[in-house]
C-alpha cells in the first residue's frame, strides 16, 4: 500500500505483535501474541479512546504507535510513515508524543521550564524557540504560573500536566495517553482529562486516551474496546455504552449514569439506552413525571 | 483491637528549611471490625497516616494507643504492632520478588520466626482465602496479570494473621472487573476472618459501595469522619479540597432540584435506581 491522501494519522492494517520468550539456549519457551490482526483508522484531529481489561494489548498497541516496539506482522502508518522503516523511527516520534501513568517517571529536571524545554532543546531547536515553545506548552495545560517551581511540590495533577507540556514542546501531531490518570486523585483526573480535550480542540492534536475509567471517555470520537490483542467493538460512547451486558463481558464497566439508566430501564421505565450524562438522565426521569 | 490516636503530629524534615507539617492534631479511634475507607487528595496526609499505624514512622508528638499499650512506650514491641496491623501498599506488585508465588507468600511468616510447617499452612490458607488458582501456586509471580498479583501481595500480608489490614490504594491500574475482584475480596474478608479493614482510596464510587465509615483528611487534619450517607452530602466542600462525591450523589441533588422528590443521599446505582422508582410512583 502506498502513502495516499486518504490515509488517517494512524492507520493500522493486521497488526500483529507477538512477544516471544527464549531459554537460556535461545529455544522458544513460548509465544504470547499480543496483538493480533488489528486495524485501526485514525483521522487527524479525532479524540479516540481505546478500552480494555488488563493484558488486553491497548499499551502493546500504544508502544507501536510511538514507534517503541515494532510490528511482528501487519503495517502501520503514522502520517503516512511506516514504522518499520529505520529512517522513520526519529519523525513517527516526533509526529506521535507519549504520556505514561506515573508522572514521576517521566519528569527529569528540577524546574518545571527545564523539564519542559528538555525535549526540543534535545532535538537542536534554537533557544529563543525553546523558551517560546515551552511557554506556549505551559500555556495550553494552564501551568504558566509553575514555570519556576520546581516539579516535586507539585500535586500528581499538576505533575502529569507537566508532563503534558514536555510532550506539547515537541508539537506533535498526535498524542498517546496510557493511563495517564490511574494514580491520580478525583481533581488531578479531571485536570488531565480536559486538558487532553483542550489539546484536541484548540490545537487540533490527535487524541488515542487510554484508560479503565469509563467516566473519561464520555466525550471521545470514538471508542475501540479491545480483548486479547483483537478490537472486540467500536463505535461512538453512545453505540458502546449501550451495550452494557457485552461491555462486562469484556471487563469493563459504563459510567454510573448509564448504570442507574440501564437499571430503571430494565424496570420497565421508558428511558433510552446508551445515556451518558447526568443531563441526558435527568431529562429522560423529568419527562416521565 | 482498637487503635485510638491521640493528638498526633507528624512533621517531615523537622527543623530544616524544608518543614512540612503532614498531620496536625489528629484524634481518631479505630474499633474492632470496622471497614473504614480514607480519602484525601494528593498530599492530604493518608500515606503518612497509615505509616503510623504500622510502625512504620514514628509522630512527631501524640500518643497511639494498639489494645489500651501506649505503642512509643521502651517496652513496647514494635513488632508485635506489625504482626497486628498488615499494609499493603500502592502497587503491590513492585512487592512480589521471590521465585514463586507460594514462597512469596511464605515470606512474612517466615519473619515472624514461625516454623516450617506452620508458615506454609499459612500461606495454602491464605492463597486460598484470597481465591488464588492453585495450578499458580509454584509458578514465578512476573507473569501474573495486575489482578493476580495483587491478590499474592494481600494473601503475603493476611499469611501474618493481622488484626487489621491496610489497603494503600488497593485498585490503581486495574480494569473495572479487576477492581470489582479486589474489593470483593476485601469485603469477605472484612466480613468472614472479621479483620479490621483500612481502605485508602481515590474513587468515591468505590468507597460509597463498601466502607461503613469514611475519614476525609485535608491538609493533614480530618476534615469529616462518619458514614458515606454523612460525608457525601457535603460534596461542595469535597469538591473544593479537590475531591469529589460519586456520580450519582449529584444525579440525585440535580433531580431534585428539577422538583423530582427524590433521597439526596443515595451513593450507590442501586439505592439510586430504587429512590427514583419510588419517587415516579
Amino acid at each position: 500500500m502506498s502513502k495516499d491522501i486518504e490515509m488517517g494519522i494512524i492507520k493500522a492494517d493486521k497488526l500483529v505483535h507477538e512477544f516471544i520468550r527464549r531459554d537460556e539456549e535461545g529455544n522458544v519457551e513460548s509465544i504470547t501474541t499480543a496483538l493480533d490482526q488489528v486495524d485501526l483508522d485514525v483521522k487527524e484531529g479525532q479524540f479516540i479512546a481505546i478500552l480494555g481489561h488488563n493484558g488486553s494489548g491497548k499499551s502493546t498497541l500504544a508502544k507501536h504507535i510511538n514507534a517503541l516496539l515494532s510490528p511482528t506482522e501487519g503495517s502501520l502508518w503514522v502520517d503516512g510513515m511506516d514504522v518499520q522503516e529505520e529512517e522513520n523511527v526519529i519523525p513517527v516520534r516526533r509526529t506521535a508524543g507519549m504520556v505514561f501513568q506515573n508522572p514521576d517517571n517521566q519528569i527529569i529536571a528540577s524546574v518545571v521550564e527545564e523539564d519542559v524545554g528538555f525535549g526540543p532543546e534535545n532535538i537542536g531547536v534554537p533557544t529563543d524557540e525553546i523558551w517560546e515553545r515551552v511557554a506556549h506548552s505551559l500555556a495550553a495545560v494552564g501551568m504558566t504560573k509553575y514555570r519556576k517551581h520546581s516539579p516535586n511540590k507539585l500535586s500528581g495533577g499538576q505533575k502529569q500536566r507537566v508532563a503534558i507540556a514536555g510532550v506539547v514542546a515537541m508539537e506533535p501531531k498526535c498524542i498517546v495517553f496510557d493511563e495517564p490518570t490511574a494514580m491520580l486523585d478525583p481533581n488531578g483526573r479531571k485536570e488531565v482529562i480536559s486538558t487532553a480535550h483542550e489539546l484536541n480542540r484548540k490545537k487540533g492534536v490527535t487524541i488515542l486516551l487510554i484508560t479503565h475509567y469509563m467516566e473519561e471517555v464520555v466525550d471521545a470520537d470514538y471508542i475501540y474496546v479491545m480483548e486479547k490483542g483483537q478490537i472486540v467493538m467500536q463505535g461512538t460512547p453512545r453505540e458502546i455504552f449501550s451495550r452494557v451486558e457485552e461491555l462486562k463481558e469484556h471487563r469493563l464497566d459504563v459510567p454510573q449514569v448509564t448504570l442507574v439508566a440501564d437499571e430503571l430501564r430494565k424496570t420497565g421505565l421508558d428511558i433510552p439506552a446508551g445515556i451518558l450524562t447526568r443531563e441526558e438522565l435527568v431529562d429522560a426521569i423529568m419527562r416521565l413525571r | 483491637m482498637s487503635i485510638i490516636l491521640d493528638k498526633v503530629n507528624y512533621c517531615y524534615s523537622e527543623g530544616t528549611a524544608y518543614q512540612i507539617q503532614a498531620l496536625k492534631d489528629i484524634n481518631l479511634e479505630i474499633l474492632d471490625g470496622q471497614f473504614i475507607g480514607i480519602i484525601g487528595h494528593t498530599g492530604s496526609g493518608k500515606s503518612t497516616l497509615t505509616q503510623l499505624l504500622n510502625g512504620l514512622l514514628k509522630a512527631t508528638s501524640g500518643n497511639i494507643y494498639v489494645d489500651g499499650k501506649d505503642i512509643y512506650d521502651e517496652d513496647y514491641n514494635m513488632r508485635d504492632l506489625r504482626n497486628k496491623v498488615g499494609l499493603v501498599f500502592q502497587y503491590p506488585d513492585h512487592q512480589l520478588f521471590e521465585t514463586t508465588n507460594f514462597e512469596d507468600v511464605c515470606f512474612g511468616p517466615k519473619n515472624q520466626g514461625l516454623d516450617r510447617k506452620e508458615i506454609e499452612l499459612r500461606a495454602f490458607e491464605a492463597l486460598r482465602n484470597v481465591g488464588f488458582p492453585e495450578e499458580l501456586y509454584y509458578q514465578p509471580p512476573f507473569d501474573l496479570s495486575g489482578g493476580q498479583k495483587r491478590r499474592v501481595a494481600i494473601a503475603g500480608v493476611l499469611a501474618m494473621k493481622p488484626d487489621v489490614l491496610i489497603l494503600d490504594e488497593p485498585t490503581a491500574g486495574l480494569d473495572p472487573a479487576g477492581r470489582d475482584e479486589i474489593l470483593g475480596l476485601v469485603a469477605r474478608m472484612h466480613k468472614e476472618l472479621g479483620i479490621t479493614i483500612i481502605l485508602v482510596s481515590h474513587s468515591m464510587e468505590d468507597v460509597a459501595k463498601y466502607v461503613d465509615r469514611l475519614i476525609v483528611m485535608n491538609q493533614g487534619e480530618v476534615m469529616y469522619d462518619g458514614a458515606p450517607k454523612e460525608v457525601f452530602p457535603h460534596y461542595k466542600e469535597l469538591e473544593a479540597v479537590g475531591l469529589a462525591a460519586p456520580q450519582v450523589t449529584y444525579l440525585m441533588h440535580e433531580l431534585k432540584e428539577k422538583g423530582l422528590d427524590v433521597n439526596v443521599n443515595a451513593t450507590t446505582v442501586k439505592e439510586a435506581a430504587e429512590d427514583i422508582l419510588h419517587a415516579l410512583q
